[in-house]
């Protein structure tokens, strides 16, 4: 078994266009695909746009003053936006274990994204 | 049995090489560590056969592979491994030999959609058809250790990201399916004509494809697809005596020796192409083999029914249209209503940015004009095709027409 992440990619300005109804009808249909794959979801969650992320970059990554690479002194830089403008941006994420690339992209096909698509990463077991 | 043990391993690693991969990697689920064990076992087979060539070269060779994966598991039981083992079904071991589906689930697992097509090929090339990482190079123009990494990527992608070692299930098999026949057909169509070099065609990539198309044949035996690349594949080969002379130097079908071509193939091909063709929806490797066949049938290039030829071409061209069908589509206009009809097909497509740089679009223009008796715009386009084409054996062709048409 291997723990995968999906990871749905869409355009913003589509999901900020679309009326209550149609908002609606996209999470009945996350919400059936959750039902219908409970057995191998083991988390997901819908995010709230770019507009409200915050970045944080520093020489240790997310700007951990105890991690290596990281200079006494210096400090995290703190951005408004996303860590990656892009016009499909992360909105969602499904996070499955399933037996093998084939099942995770057979329910990747499943998951409503009518805005972008998906990707799907494996997860590192360590 | 042969008394001469290196020719005996050759001849196993040509025939053998993928079968006993296959049923190593079932038990390394690794597959750098299984290619590791199939060569020692083939280094093994050097010293180990000089006493005598086994009954069964290629159940020996998978017992000594396999030997070694399992010394070598054990030895690394304890080691941190990097990547994950592959994904593996559990089935009954066999006691020798692979079983077929062996090899098919590595054909697929080379062949899978999130790999690269370049990865595919390259792929199912080393280990399924046992060709070195130059080889492979070689043939798709790429320098060795571009084509090394990219062999190490695909494989690294199949373990980390769990690509399984299968045969895919009846939901996923006609669309997975397609995806291999397209590697197959590359391979046909890259061993026919290099695109570089010295030599017009790689034979190890003909073989590789013919193997391929025959594997998937005993295991699709309905399937009109399967049907049709084997049969074109067939056709293909069939004339691969004819296709160079002595010196190397390529034959153009209108002036090749048909006597050259291989009878038991062209009658195999030509089953197969009656078989697959009236399957619907329309295959389209049948349509291609079926213009194989129509070349096949004509006992000299002037018999040949152009006719049926272009008729083909149309239903390529309205279900699967590209420049290069449209281009060949001309060609056989051009042999069957004359060449002026055939430079006004070629000129409808003239100016697809697609066709600029290829060189058979130059070529064939050139080739009408001769006919058509308009000899100085003949010279440019030959002199053009002769500038695009990267392989020698080509360029010689046509650096020869235009000598015949300044003599």
């Amino acid at each position: 078994m291997g723990r995968y992440l999906i990871l749905l990619y869409e355009d913003e300005a589509s999901w900020a266009a679309v009326g209550q109804e149609e908002t609606a009808a996209i999470l009945a249909a996350h919400r059936r695909f959750g039902e219908a794959h409970g057995d191998v979801l083991r988390g997901g969650g819908w995010l709230h746009p770019t507009a409200t992320a915050t970045a944080v970059r520093g020489p240790g990554g997310g700007g951990n003053a105890d991690a290596p690479g990281f200079a006494a002194g210096e400090d995290a830089l703190v951005t408004d936006g996303p860590y990656v403008e892009t016009k499909e941006a992360l909105g969602g994420f499904y996070l499955v274990e399933v037996p093998d690339l084939d099942s995770a992209l057979a329910l990747a096909r499943e998951v409503p994204a009518p805005f972008g698509g998906v990707e799907v990463r494996p997860l590192r077991e360590t | 049995m042969s008394p001469d043990p290196a020719g005996a391993v050759a001849d196993a690693h040509r025939r053998e090489w993928a079968g006993v991969l296959a049923a190593t990697v079932r038990v390394t689920r690794d597959l750098d560590l299984a290619e590791e064990c199939v060569q020692e076992a083939y280094a093994q087979a050097l010293t180990a056969w000089r006493d005598g060539v086994p009954a069964r070269p290629g159940a020996w060779l998978t017992t000594a592979a396999r030997r070694r994966a399992l010394d070598a598991h054990r030895r690394a039981a304890v080691a941190q491994r990097a990547l994950p083992l592959l994904v593996v079904d559990e089935v009954a071991p066999e006691p020798w030999g692979a079983p077929p589906d062996d090899l098919l689930a590595l054909l697929f697992t080379c062949c899978h959609p999130a790999l690269t097509a370049e990865a595919r090929v390259a792929l199912t090339l080393r280990l399924l058809g046992g060709l070195t990482t130059p080889e492979i190079a070689r043939a798709f123009l790429v320098t060795e250790p571009t084509m090394a990494a990219r062999l190490t990527r695909a494989k690294k992608k199949i373990a980390a990201a769990g690509v399984p070692f299968r045969v895919p299930g009846p939901d996923e098999l006609p669309r997975r399916l397609a995806g291999v026949l397209t590697v197959v057909h590359l391979v046909l169509t890259t061993g026919h004509t290099a695109p570089t070099g010295a030599a017009l065609v790689r034979h190890d990539l003909l073989d590789r494809a013919h193997d391929l198309a025959r594997l998937l044949r005993s295991r699709f035996p309905d399937d009109a697809d399967v049907a049709g690349l084997l049969a074109l594949v067939l056709l293909t080969d069939a004339r691969r005596a004819a296709r160079t002379d002595p010196a190397g130097g390529l034959v153009l079908l209108a002036d090749q020796d048909r006597a050259l071509w291989d009878p038991g193939m062209i009658a195999e091909g030509r089953a197969l192409v009656l078989e697959a063709l009236p399957a619907r929806p329309v295959s389209r490797y049948a349509v291609l083999a079926a213009i194989a066949a129509v070349h096949a049938d004509a006992p000299t290039f002037a018999d040949t029914d152009w006719p049926e030829i272009v008729g083909l071409y149309d239903v390529l061209a309205a279900r699967w249209p590209s420049p290069v069908v449209a281009l060949n589509r001309a060609v056989a206009v051009g042999f069957a209503d004359g060449p002026e009809a055939g430079l006004a097909a070629l000129d409808a497509l003239g100016d697809d940015p697609r066709l600029a740089t290829y060189g058979y679009l130059a070529a064939a223009r050139g080739e009408l004009l001769r006919r058509a008796g308009r000899d100085a715009e003949a010279r440019t386009a030959l002199e053009e095709a002769a500038l695009l084409t990267a392989n020698d054996v080509e360029r010689e062709l046509l650096t020869d027409r235009l000598a015949a048409l300044e003599g």
